[in-house]
Order: C-alpha cells, then structure tokens, then sequence
C-alpha cells in the first residue's frame, strides 16, 4: 500500500493513488453525514461565535460584558455550578461502591433497566413527578413525617434541592451505568491475582481498581458533570427559577427568546460551554496523570 | 543451581508458612446450584511435589484448583496445610502464589512492581523486599525487562512475570491454571522446562492444572486424571503412561484404537481374546474369564503392520518420517489405528499385530 | 469474583443494597404518583386519592389536542429516523470500513454533538434556524434533532460493522456480486439487527429530547414532551390531573419504544453509547 502512495509516480492514475491512500467510493459515503453535521452543529456554533461577538451596540465584547457586569447573570455561573459540582460528585460516589456490588450480581438486567427509565423518561416527566411527589403533600413528606424523621413537612419543591433531587434521579442512573460499564470491562482475574498475594478487599479496591478505574471515572465524572451543568427544564419547573436556580441556560435562553438578544444569548452559550471546557479540561488533565492503557486482562 | 537457589535464602527473612508441610484435601465438594463441580475430591499432595491436575475441560479440575486458592467457597469437604485447616480462610490470608491462565498482571504497573505486589501485601521491608524481586526476576531471567508494563511484553514474556510474582512470595504451594495454553507451541515447550527448572529451584510444592497429557507427562512427578468432579486415577506419569487403569485414562493417554471382544480361553498367564474377527493375544492385569465381553485397547505405535494379526483396509495412510501412520477399517467396522514400516497407500489390505504387553484389557466395554 | 464474609464487609453490603432499595423505591413512588394522580378524583392531604376516575383521560386529550401532538410527534420522529439512518449507516460503513486522512477529525466532528449538551448548542443553532425562516416549522424541528441523532447512529453502527467480517464482502464479489446486490443479499441482512437497535434508540432519544425541539418548535411542531413542559409550566390553569395525563401519555408512548429497543440491545448501551465499549 505505502509503495503505490509513497512515490508521486506520474504513471499511477488518481484514482488508484487515492485509492491507496484509503479514498475510494466507500469513502465517500461519510460525506453526507458529515455535511450534516457541519452544517446543523458546526456552521450554527461558530456563527453563534460571531454573533456573540456583534452586539446590538457596543464595542465587539459588549455582550461578554454585559453578562459579567450585571450580577443577576453573573450569578448564574455560580448558581449552575453549586447545583452541578455537589450532584455529579454526589452520583459518582454513590454510583462507584454500587457499581461493584452489581457487577457481581448474576440478573443485572432487571435493575439496570429499571435505572435506565429515568434517563429515557428526561427531566419534564421527572420534574412533573417531583413536585407532587417531594410537595407538602406528596409521598415523601407524608413517610417521613409518619416514621417521625421530620416533625413538619420539608420544602423541597420550587427551590435548590427540588432541582438538586431531579439531577439525581436522572444523573445517578446514567453515572451509575457508565461506571458499570467501565467497571464490568476489568478482568475479574486481577482481583483474584491480588487475592492470592495476600491484598485484602480495602487493598484490592485501592491497589488495583481504582488506578485502573480512574480514567473511566473522570470520563464519567466529565460527562455526568457536563449534562448537569445544561440543566434547564428542571430548574424552571422544580426550582426558583428567578432565585437560587437561576441557572445559566435560563440565563441563555431568556437573553435570546425573551429578550430577543441574540448577540447576548449566544455570548452566555458560549460562556456555558467554556465553563463546561474548564472543568471537563481540568478532569482529563488530571486523569492523563494516571496508567490509561486497556484493563482487560494482558493477553497477547 | 537446584542448591544455589536454595542456599541463597535467607534463613532469617518470615515466610507465610513453613514449607515442608502436605496439603490435604478430603471430600472436596462444590455445587453451582444443581450442579456439581466436584464430587468429593480426596488427595494428599507431598511437600515439595509437583502435581497435574489432567483431565478434559470440564472436568473439576479448574474449579479445584480455585478451592484451594480460595476463589471459590467449598461446598463440602475440608482443605489442611500440615495440621492446619485452611479452608475458612480468604485467599489473601493463604499466602498460597497462583499463575493465571490469562497471566492477570496488572496492566497499570511495571514487571518490577507486579513482582513486588505480594511482598508489598506483607510489608516486606524494602531493601528486603528488592533483593528478593531481583532473585525472582533473574530466576525467570527478566532482569532486563523489568521496567517495561505488561503491555509491553510478549506473551512468554508475561507469563513469566506472572510466576515470578507468584514464587516471590515464597509461597508453600504454587497454583498454576494451565499457564502454557495462551502461549505458541514452541514456546510452550521451552517454558515446560523453564516452569521444572523454577520449581526445582523454589522446592514448593506445584499444583498444576492442565488438559494436555503431554505437559502433564513431562512436567509433573505425579498426575491426577480427572472425570465428572471425580479422580480417576492417580500415579507417576510412567503409571498412567503404561497401566491407565480406566478405558477412558487409556484413552487420554493416547490410547486410540479400542477393540470390542471377548475372551476365548486363558492358559498360564496368557489369555486368547477373539477381537474383530481374528484371535489377539494379550496380558490381562485382572483376571478374566472364558466368555467374559472385554475391551483392548493400543497406541497406534505398537499397533503394527506385519505379517500376522487383524485383518483391515487402510483408509488414511500419513508419512511422518521413519514410518507410515494410519488409520485402517477392520472387518467388523472397528476402527484401528496403526504404524507401518514400508509404505501402505488407501485402499490395501494389511493385517495388525501388536506384542501381548503392550494391549491393555479392560473388563466389559467400557466407555 | 471474590465474595468476603467478615461482619464488616456484610455490613457495607447492606449499606450498599439499601441505598439502590431507597433509590429505587422512590423512583417508582415517583412515577406511581403521576399514574395515581392522573386517575384520581381529588387527592389532597391523605395517602390515596378520595376515589378514582378516568374522565381526566378524555378532557385532556381535548383540552391539550393530543391527537395532534401526537401526530406531530411521530411525524418528527418517522422524519428523524429515517434521515438519520440513512446518513448515519452510510457515514458509519465508511468509517469502518476505510482508513483515510481526516478519519480521526471526522470521527472528533461525530462525537462533539453527542458530548456537548444540547442546551449549549441549541440556542446558537435555534437562532441560526429562525434567521433563515425554519424556526417554528416541522423541518426545523426536524434538523435540529439530526444533530444528535446522526453521529449517535454513527457511534452505535460502527463497531458493529467493524465486527462483520470483511472477507464476506470479499466473498460475495468474488461470486460475481455488483454493489446493489452485494448490498441487498449480503450487507443489509448482516447489519440489519445492528441498524434497528440504533434507531430504535435514536426514536426513543428523539421522542425525550426536549431541549433542542423546544428551541425549535412553534405551536404546531411542538412534540409530546415540548407540550409536557408548557402543560407543566402553566400548570395552575388546569387541573392537575390533567397534566399528568399529559405525562402518563408521553411516559406510555416513550416505555412502548424503550421496551422495544431493549429487546436487542443492553440497558447500559443507552447511556454508555458505544463509545466505552470500544476496547473490545
């Protein structure tokens, strides 16, 4: 292959040259989606960009400005990010000792499909059962109250924790099943290798899972987190949505359909996904600190 | 180097637990639900053996090794090192060393650090504890690989980590789960002999589980065949090779053709048995009577073309170099297979002898 | 697998167990009280409801035309789908199939839209959308949901083509087969499993995407969960019971779909994607 590529031999045909360099008729099949994708995510993000740099009047970063400037805005970023940080950590380690109890378990279908509802059903249906379920009224307070947990019913709609019980109803199932799936894909013979060398679970767990784990974990932790931080219809319907839910995509969503800024709603999706960037950034950055080869077993 | 090695030890360092000491194992049992794996295993492996745990997969054999590491509970039945039961205990309190058939090195950690995991389990003191990686890894001869991660190793290479970390622990008994299948023929046998050479040199005692009667053969100083989560036969490997005491033993141990037949007289040791149309002389071990429904059985080299013996058509003839090998139909449809000196080709007849001792008679026709 | 029997390690199994039994319990208590709710009388202050009806089913399906969502719905999915199989199989054979320069790139481009969240990119997108006069309409709904749509298709089919062998398309052309027929004899029965999975799941994505059809949608393309929302939103107009009719139709008309898609795929694949998979 590389001796028909390598010399730019005028003889060869271009088509046989492309060939050789893996372009041919089957090759060209990606380019619809391709165009697709370009045109509806890439096309639209970058004149989203150039947009956000135009504001209706002001110098170029007028948008930006306005959005750092203004404390109401400002405080989204804030906002997002105290709701975001506590759920997906919260998921994480909840779904990390779960994850190595399950992967034991002989039926798993039953559970996992169970925690797969959740995350098909999306956050309307999970907010709309939230606020009955989590009212004054609902289910929730009534056990609590009947076990004498709580003396008077808790408020748990229409604020922080209303929005915070909704991310983890739809985030831990999906942080559960990511690490199960990163969990289940390490050779059960490892642990069975630290066995017999005399490694107890505690030391299994930190000696051998969990550096092989952590890549997978901060995958998770990235996408888990990045899903939490877009967090949108549950923050309106479930939580203060002008107080302590402000998150930044109301923020975004009201600058451009509300307002009808288009310059400043695209400036906050931007700023939304550089903070997105940072943190997933600062999570990879940490995870190339740790072995990332394969942790099926060393065969071959 | 046998006393080398041995004399290197330092009498002062620990170690898990004395050698010297036999592993018992009595009415071994373990069931998966209706299923029973093992169905009252008894042995008692000497201190300092190396022992094969042979048998077809499926067998028990894989499952009775985990037992004695601790990977699987016991359904039945106990487990002692000298006067000690261990059964109760977690594998990480056995100190046993174990070489898995997939190696299981720890992929994120060097040669280096997969050999000195077990020392670090024991706190081992560090000078102590790099002295003795160092013997381990000079002993499988990867000094110079020791920096490397298993993923930058070869198979053989692997795998010899995989014992060094098994042996550094000094463990009184080695498990091995048929540490050769993963590896290329050729060097499957030169890691039989590295793998006697290494036990020799550490002086524990060896269980080694594999489905190769070749490997078992010519490594171990006494085979368990194993059937159905049962022994069927135990002895040195000279035992199983000429006296098998089971048809299917035989069988395994290359036994190939299997005469139905049936005793036509005995007289002064010597004893006629009327097989596949024509008149075979055999030793039989076991008494046999006059009449008695019988089985012979032969290696396809001893089963030879000649001037007298059973008659049969050859259908496969193959030159292996010095001699022709064969299979050939009997009159009766019994399959044979034989050895010919002078070149036979499909289609002719030959007749097939074989001396009296070198047939193996097993009463009735079993299996 | 190793399992310890000491006291402590019971202990922490229960702990374990027990945090999966609350978390469990609460998800279906949360969903029985849509169900409960959405056939209730009145239910107010007491465990359950004072009686049970099912008049709510037939006022809402008036009230909120769900005939019409529903018709919406299913015409911006069948729309989805459909595209997205196309583009997405094609792009996903290529990929599979060849090694060329810029795979890597295209792959990157394939993967963005599944890891950036659509919130992030749906208002730039939704913009772009209405300044080009397709906001509000049905193909404007329709494009927004090929974004993640298309390369999650990709995503899914590809180590799945990969996995088929192909030396069994070398086979078939050695026979004497031309393309149209190496595709509808050989390459469309082999990948038909994988293809209907993946749309499976791009429908049962696509009928719970809010996001980018809220941004999108207009009064009449808005789908069954878009319709969700603003029932919810507005929710002290109407009976609240009638709202969760709404949710019990969208959750019926997504779990039809799930349970379907989960005959040929594994629960975790819906979330883990193909992606963490990619190893073996």
């Amino acid at each position: 292959m590389t001796a028909l590529a390598s010399p730019a031999s005028p003889g060869v045909p271009l088509r046989l040259r492309l060939a050789a360099r893996g372009i041919d008729g089957t090759t060209l099949l990606v380019v619809p989606a391709l165009l697709a994708i370009l045109g509806l995510f890439v096309y639209p993000f970058l004149y989203g960009l150039a947009l956000s740099l135009a504001p209706k009047a002001g110098p170029f970063y007028g948008s930006y400005a306005t959005f750092f400037s203004d404390p109401f805005l400002r405080e989204t970023v804030w906002n997002t990010l105290i709701l975001a940080v506590p759920t997906t950590l919260f998921n994480l380690l909840l779904a990390v000792p779960i994850a190595f109890r399950v992967r034991l378990m002989r039926h798993q279908r039953l559970l996992t499909t169970i925690l797969v509802l959740p995350v098909t059903l999306g956050t309307v249906l999970v907010a709309q059962g939230l606020l009955t379920y989590l009212g004054p009224q609902g289910w929730f307070n009534r056990v609590l109250l009947w076990l004498h947990v709580i003396g008077s019913p808790m408020k748990l709609t229409n604020n922080y924790w209303g929005v915070f019980a909704s991310l983890v109803i739809t985030g831990f199932p999906f942080t559960f099943l990511l690490t199960l799936s990163y969990v289940s894909g390490i050779d059960p013979a490892l642990e069975q290798a630290a066995a017999t060398l005399g490694a107890g679970a505690a030391r299994r767990f930190a000696r051998v899972f969990l550096p092989l784990l952590v890549p997978g974990l901060a995958v998770t932790f990235c996408l888990s987190f990045v899903q939490a931080f877009a967090v949108f219809p549950s923050a309106v319907l479930l939580g203060a949505p002008a107080g302590s839910t402000h998150v930044i995509s109301i923020a975004a969503y009201q600058a451009a359909f509300e307002r009808y800024d288009a310059s400043l709603g695209s400036a906050i999706a931007m700023i939304m996904g550089a903070v997105q960037l940072v943190v997933v950034l600062a999570a990879l950055g940490l995870r190339s600190l740790f072995y990332r080869g394969p942790v099926g077993g060393t065969k071959g | 180097m046998t006393m080398s090695m041995a004399t290197n030890r330092d009498p002062s360092t620990p170690r898990p637990a004395p050698s010297g000491e036999a592993l018992r194992l009595a009415g071994l049992r373990r069931d998966f639900g209706g299923f029973q794996a093992l169905k009252g295993l008894d042995l008692v492996i000497r201190p300092g053996e190396f022992i094969a745990l042979l048998g077809p997969s499926g067998c028990g054999k894989t499952t009775a090794l985990n037992c004695i590491a601790g990977l699987q509970p016991l359904s039945g039945g106990t487990i002692s090192l000298g006067e000690r039961r261990i059964d109760e205990l977690p594998p990480e309190k056995r100190g046993f060393g174990m070489v898995f058939q997939s190696y299981a090195l720890f992929p994120h950690m060097s040669a280096r650090r997969n050999v000195g995991f077990g020392l670090d389990m024991q706190r081992v003191p560090r000078r102590e504890a790099d002295k003795r990686i160092d013997e381990a890894l000079a002993l499988v001869r990867l000094s110079a690989q020791a920096d490397k991660l298993p993923g930058q190793m070869s198979g053989g290479q692997q795998q010899r980590v995989a014992i060094a970390r098994a042996i550094v622990i000094r463990p009184p008994v080695v498990l091995m789960d048929e540490p050769l299948s993963n590896l290329d023929a050729k060097l499957r046998l030169e890691m039989r002999a590295e793998i006697r050479r290494i036990h020799e040199a550490i002086g524990s005692t060896t269980v080694y589980v594999t489905h190769d009667q070749d490997e078992a053969l010519s490594m171990a100083d006494r085979i368990v065949v194993m059937r159905d989560g049962l022994i069927r036969q135990t002895g040195t490997p000279e035992d199983l090779y000429e006296r098998p005491e089971h048809a299917d033993v035989a069988e395994f141990m290359g036994y190939r053709s299997k005469l139905p037949g049936r005793v036509a007289g005995t007289a002064a040791g010597r004893t006629t048995v009327e097989a596949c149309g024509s008149r075979v002389e055999v030793q039989a071990r076991q008494p046999v009577a006059a009449g008695q429904p019988v089985t012979l059985m032969v290696r396809p080299e001893d089963l030879v073309a000649g001037s007298s013996g059973i008659v049969a058509t050859v259908r496969i003839s193959e030159y292996r170099g010095r001699a022709f090998f064969g299979a050939a139909q009997a009159i009766d449809g019994t399959e044979l297979f034989f050895r010919s000196d002078r070149p036979v080709s499909a289609g002719e007849r030959v007749t097939l002898g074989a001396r009296p001792d070198q047939i193996l008679v097993f009463p009735g026709d079993e299996a | 697998m190793i399992r310890d029997s000491g006291i402590g390690s019971k202990l922490w199994r229960t702990a374990v167990w027990a945090v999966v039994a609350v978390f469990v319990l609460n998800l279906l208590a949360l969903i029985a009280t849509v169900v409960i709710d959405s056939l209730s009388t009145r239910w107010l202050g007491t465990w359950l409801p004072a009686g049970f009806t099912t008049h709510w089913y037939a006022d809402a399906w008036d009230e909120f035309g769900l005939t019409d969502v529903l018709v919406v719905t299913f015409e911006v999915v069948g729309a989805v789908v459909l595209i997205s199989g196309a583009l997405g199989v094609t792009a996903a054979y290529a990929l599979a199939r060849r090694d060329f320069p810029g795979k890597r790139a295209a792959t990157l481009v394939f993967l963005l839209p599944l890891l950036v969240p659509p919130l992030t990119y749906g208002i730039p997108m939704a913009t772009l959308l209405y300044r080009v006069g397709l906001g509000g309409s049905f193909w404007g709904v329709v494009l927004a949901n090929l974004v993640p749509a298309v390369p999650f298709v990709v995503l899914v089919m590809i180590p799945f083509i990969e996995q088929i062998d192909p030396r069994v398309e070398a086979a078939a052309r050695v026979f004497g087969a031309s393309t149209p027929q190496l595709f509808a004899r050989v390459l469309l029965p082999l990948l038909l499993p994988g293809v209907l999975a993946a749309l499976l799941l791009v429908l049962v994505r696509t009928v719970a995407m809010f996001e980018l059809t809220f941004l999108t949608a207009g009064p009449t393309s808005q789908t069954l969960v878009v319709a969700l929302y603003y029932a919810v939103f507005a929710s002290g107009v109407r009976a609240g019971q009638e709202v969760d009719v709404m949710a019990v139709v969208y959750m019926v008309t997504t779990l039809v779909w799930l349970l379907l898609a989960l005959r040929f795929v594994n629960p975790t694949q819906i979330v883990a994607r193909s992606k963490t998979q990619g190893a073996h």
